[in-house]
């Protein structure tokens, strides 16, 4: 079974954000990049998949600056077979979510695959958009927040469990298809020390957005940045005991706050 | 003012509360306000757009929109779309928002702008507030195209009514069956009464603190003391122990929520999670370590045993509600 996985490099989960002095974007100094969680899980069941087959390739494509390739090697060294990292940091600076989508599926459109796994969303600009755009652009149907897959033998079609709201949905879908990959699909494997050797020699397809011969504007422009107002700490609930804590907690729930 | 038209969502036979909080944003903000609402048998439920602003209600209901399928509901309000001509489009970010809206903004050729806060009129343009990196950045954003797609997050604004003149239009859609290529075989939804995290309006999340899956039941009886809009809610340390399902998860890699009160127990404030409740209005911590850095973000902080706090708070919480 052949897949691709679209992979976005994101600053870890734990990162501080701070903005830039043009208050156009954040300071990416002293980040930590890490690939997309969600990711993270697509490559996983795009591994899991071609394990079950017995046959096939796992390609990542990502779009991204340099630094990029760190993750592009991440997913390599958990097992993938080949990459196609479209490094163009002027287009990667603007691009919105429809500007990202067009330039992946113009990377995609000439690969082999079954399915197309996504994150569900990246976990930088919280879009969530691209899977479904990447899906018109490409003429393919997307299922969204997917936690449990069955690929049918001949690869014809999937039976796909994912998350709705307070509960899930099963559903058929022919093949190829797009599914966005949501935390419970699996546990990413880690890179093994042989896989991290090995993914240094793996290909690596470097391209440009001309050479893929895309030439889009963003659709959405963000026009500024700032962070939320900061939080104080308020008070501490005072008390003998903690009943008489909890009583005056919820004195001051009815009382000041007049939620109760 | 650009005319603005509507998603209508509906779940288990009526119409979601965030479907109305944006058809007041829209009232609010001038010209004409139009609805559209999918499903089937859902034409009864039209009128009480009108209560909260809608000028003109479109209803597409039939057999076939008996389950959400975003190809078929896209191709549905698509055409609703083409006839109506509107300049803005708003839908709730709810789960199926998530879904809907940026497959409809991608059928229509044009950008959308998810999980909106906030947002004003800067002549035809509106211009959006949303968060970035789960909540720990905040963007104004504009679109290019049009029409300009926003998904409003749920519990952004309030449900004002104020009547709008509710003409009701009943809509025949042509679908293209060929590229309904999904086939949504069933859906099970839990029994539990209880709201999505994203919706909810009181949450009471475990952490690490609660030692165990067997616990969470004294944080879903306070929640329930609260009300039919309160929730429980659980953070990555709980959720990746295996204690509570992702679904309860809040956090960069969970739901961001914003509701009217957070309480937090035995939950230290990583910043993963802080960013996914910070704009909670108010938020309550209980754990028993002074030094936890949830304080610091906290209107109200208990430094005790969770154990022994939240049970008389249940009580208390009976009592004050009669």
């Amino acid at each position: 079974m052949n897949t691709v996985v679209c992979m976005k490099q994101v600053p870890d989960t734990e990162t501080l954000i701070k903005i830039n002095a043009e208050g156009t974007g954040i300071v990416t100094e002293g980040v930590k990049w890490v690939m997309g969680p969600y990711d993270e899980y697509g490559v996983e069941e795009a591994l899991q998949q071609k394990e079950k087959f017995k046959a096939g390739k796992v390609t990542i494509v990502s779009l991204g600056p340099d630094r990029a390739i760190e993750a592009i090697r991440t997913g390599l060294a958990m097992g993938a077979d080949t990459a196609v990292h479209i490094n163009d940091a002027a287009f990667y600076e603007k691009a919105d979510p429809y500007a990202t989508a067009s330039a992946l599926a113009a990377a995609i459109k000439d690969l082999e695959y079954d399915v197309i796994f996504c994150g569900k969303q990246a976990i930088d600009d919280d879009s969530g958009q691209v899977p479904a755009i990447l899906g018109e652009l490409l003429g393919l149907p997307v299922i969204t927040q997917v936690i449990k897959l069955e690929v049918a033998d001949d690869k014809s079609k999937a039976t796909v469990t994912r998350e709705v709201e307070g509960g899930h949905a099963i559903i058929d879908v022919p093949l190829p298809a797009i599914l966005t990959a949501q935390k419970g699909l699996n546990e990413p494997r880690y890179a093994s020390l042989p896989g991290i050797m090995k993914a240094k020699k793996k290909p690596v397809d470097v391209k440009t957005v001309a050479d893929l011969g895309v030439s889009v504007e963003p659709m959405t422009v963000i026009k500024e940045m700032s962070l939320p107002p900061a939080r104080q700490a308020g008070k501490i609930i005072e008390g003998e005991d903690a009943a008489e804590k909890a009583k005056a907690l919820a004195k001051a729930l009815h009382e000041e706050a007049k939620l109760i | 003012m650009p005319g603005i038209l509507i998603y209508a969502e509906v779940q288990k036979g009526e119409i979601k509360k965030g479907s109305f909080e944006v058809t007041s944003k829209a009232k609010e903000l001038g010209g004409e306000v139009s609805a559209c609402i999918i499903g089937s048998g859902v034409e009864a439920l039209a009128p009480e757009l009108a209560k909260y602003g809608a000028d003109k209600i479109y209803v597409v209901d039939g057999p076939e929109f008996e389950k959400y399928e975003p190809e078929a509901y896209v191709q549905a309000f698509a055409q609703v779309a083409e006839k109506v001509k509107p300049g803005i489009i708003f839908t709730s970010a709810t789960a199926q928002g998530k879904d809907f809206t940026p497959a409809l903004a991608a059928r229509l050729k044009v950008g959308s702008i998810s999980d909106c806060v906030d947002l004003s009129m800067s002549g035809d343009k509106a211009v959006a507030k949303r968060p970035m990196y789960a909540g720990k950045a905040y963007a104004m954003v504009e679109a290019v195209g049009n029409p300009q797609v926003f998904s409003i997050r749920p519990n952004s604004f309030p449900v004002n009514e104020s009547a709008g003149a509710g003409a009701i239009e009943k809509v025949t859609v042509n679908l293209d069956s060929s590229k309904i290529k999904t086939m949504v075989k069933s859906v099970e939804i839990a029994a539990s009464e209880e709201p999505d995290q994203t919706e909810a309006e009181i949450i009471v999340s475990g952490g690490r603190g609660m030692k165990g899956p067997e616990n969470f039941k004294m944080l879903e009886d306070l929640a329930h003391t609260f009300g039919p809009t309160a929730t429980t809610g659980a953070s990555r340390a709980a959720v990746d122990a295996g204690w509570r399902d992702h679904a309860y998860q809040v956090g960069q890699t969970g739901k961001t929520v914003s509701p009217n009160l957070y309480i937090a127990c035995g939950i230290s404030g990583a910043i993963q999670h802080l960013a996914g409740m910070g704009t909670s209005k108010v938020i309550v911590a209980i754990n028993k370590d002074p030094e936890a850095p949830i304080f610091t973000k906290a209107d109200f902080g208990v430094v005790d045993d969770l154990f022994k706090v939240v049970p008389p708070l249940t009580e208390e919480v009976k009592k004050i509600k009669g």
